[in-house]
């Protein structure tokens, strides 16, 4: 908890400036909101927010979790030959050119209204950085412990799960934190065209001129995607304390 | 405990009976390695008989871990050919790097097992048997530690206890205490050269260090700068029991002496 307080101080800073500006006169309210008013909508539209918010939360999750074992999955495919490697890598990185503003309604019409199209968006957006992750840290194992596992005729499976995939893993975890972010936002994404959740409240607050809910909402999806963030962090801070066991003592 | 075969220390260790790990012969015989156009390795013979301890020295990128990797056979010479005898090497060459390469995500005790897990040994018996090699090496205390919880030096010895696992008969050393600092250095020195003579088997250790060389080895051999000529190969006139003592004797100085000028000495 002390090691997130100096971040809550230029949050305090920002809240307590936009405030007196509004309130000056400084800035439009219909443009920017006072946080007063983006407070009391958070109080007011509990119901709706709140509700909004579990179903983002529900679909940036699947799609994550979808991500996290497919992007490994193909990442650890993608390690296994450099012929693989050319046939395949090329269209994963195509997978994370395509815009996914232009292909979400594509997905409204495969998957329908509705959590499928979130989750789909969500899975799109963020299994990229998994495989790229997952592949460079296979790749980059240490060669002098290959040439160990080689000297003692380990089998390629063998060097996988004994040394390749576990040498890996803090650079997986690297992919996964990013995913998280990336998830939150392709739910958001898929919620605009799907319509549920907190992307389908910033879209109606939007057009009713309704800043303070637009920002209310914004405030909730930016703590969903921090709180996975740090879920994340969690998870590898368990998965790799062997690797810095001494900072525990 | 697996039991240790009696050597005698003045007649060497080859000719110890009823040794079951002992050494082999590497002959290698005109070998030539190119990396593109850069021949780093360029007809290359030396014979090597069993149980001896030799030490190579050389300048830096002169070609010596090349050298190393090629009796390994983890790489394959372009012509020549390098011979092991006897020839059921697979599970009886070990390697020992510059640094200590260990699992981070194993114990100590799992890292020395893991070359008996990789030649399919059951769980039981590959525990014991890395437990005896880290008493070998004095870290027995240690076994239940993660690497990062270790010092420079246990690691390395960790590293040590890893070869010696699999009783190899040929022992390859590529800088292996280059890292350390010198006093855990001359006991590592030491310590290697006591198991030496016990296990009778062969060593091949790489360094840029004279007195290591001197120290350790049986015979040396100097390379050169460029192609991994032999400038000097010399059979050190030394005790084969060797201590720190050994280090002020004016015998050792002039071994030393020896290897310096041809270290030296211009191609
Ligand atoms: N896999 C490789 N591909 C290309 N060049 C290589 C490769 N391995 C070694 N070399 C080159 O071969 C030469 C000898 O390298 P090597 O590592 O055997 O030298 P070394 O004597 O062990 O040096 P050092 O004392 O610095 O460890 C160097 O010029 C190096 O750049
Ligand atoms: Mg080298």
């Amino acid at each position: 908890m002390r090691k997130a307080l100096p971040a809550f101080i230029p949050f305090v800073i920002v809240v307590v400036a936009l405030e007196s500006l509004v309130r000056a006169g400084w800035i439009k309210a219909f443009l920017v909101p006072p946080p007063s008013a983006v407070f009391e909508t958070l109080i007011h539209d509990w119901r709706e927010l709140f509700g909004a918010l579990a179903k983002t939360s529900v679909g940036a999750l699947a799609g994550f979790a979808l991500s996290a074992v497919g992007g490994i999955a193909i990442g650890v495919f993608l390690s296994s030959s450099s012929a693989i490697r050319q046939a395949f890598y090329p269209y994963a990185v195509f997978f994370q050119t395509v815009p996914i503003i232009a292909i979400a309604p594509l997905l409204v019409i495969w998957f329908g209204y509705g959590m499928r199209t979130v989750v789909a968006s969500a899975f799109i957006v963020s299994i990229f950085p998994v495989i790229a992750n997952t592949l460079t840290g296979i790749l980059s194992t240490d060669p002098a412990l290959r040439d160990l596992f080689i000297l003692y005729g380990a089998s390629p499976s063998a060097t996988l799960w004994r040394l390749r995939f576990p040498a890996a893993l803090p650079q997986i975890l690297t992919g996964l934190r990013i995913a998280g972010g990336l998830a939150v936002i392709g739910a958001i994404v898929g919620e605009f065209i799907g319509g549920q959740g907190l992307g389908s409240v910033v879209d109606v607050a939007r057009t009713q001129q309704r800043t303070d809910k637009v920002f209310a909402a914004v405030l909730l999806a930016s703590l969903l995607g921090l709180a996975l963030f740090g879920f994340i962090n969690l998870l590898s801070r368990v998965a790799l304390r062997r690797w810095h066991v001494s900072e525990q003592n | 405990m697996i039991p240790r075969p009696r050597i005698n220390p003045i007649s060497g260790a080859e000719q110890v009976p009823g040794n079951e790990a002992g050494g082999v012969r590497v002959a290698l015989d005109k070998v030539r390695r190119a990396f593109g156009e850069l021949v780093v390795v360029a007809d290359f013979s030396l014979s090597i008989t069993t149980g001896e301890f030799l030490a190579i020295l050389g300048p830096s990128g002169c070609g010596k871990s090349t050298l190393l990797r090629l009796v390994a056979g983890l790489t394959a010479p372009d012509s020549g050919h390098i011979g092991i005898t006897p020839d059921d090497t697979r599970f009886h060459t070990a390697f020992v790097f510059q640094d200590a390469h260990l699992l981070p995500w194993r114990t100590v005790l799992e890292n020395v097992a893991l070359p008996l897990e990789l030649m399919g040994i059951g769980v039981t018996e590959r525990l014991g048997r890395a437990s005896a090699a880290l008493d070998e090496v004095g870290l027995r205390e240690a076994e239940s530690r993660y690497p990062a919880q270790l010092s420079g030096g246990m690691r390395m010895r960790v590293s040590l206890a890893r070869a010696l696992v699999t009783r190899p008969r040929l022992l390859l050393l590529d800088e292996p205490f280059a890292a350390l600092d010198e006093i855990t250095r001359f006991r590592l020195d030491a310590r290697l050269r006591e198991l030496w003579l016990e296990r009778g088997m062969t060593v091949i250790f790489v360094t840029h260090s004279i007195t290591e060389a001197a120290f350790l080895a049986n015979r040396a051999v100097v390379l050169t700068r460029k192609g991994c000529g032999i400038k000097l190969d010399r059979r050190l006139e030394l005790p084969q029991v060797r201590d720190n003592e050994m280090r002020a004797m004016p015998e050792f100085a002039s071994e030393m002496q020896g290897l310096l000028a041809a270290m030296e000495e211009e191609d």
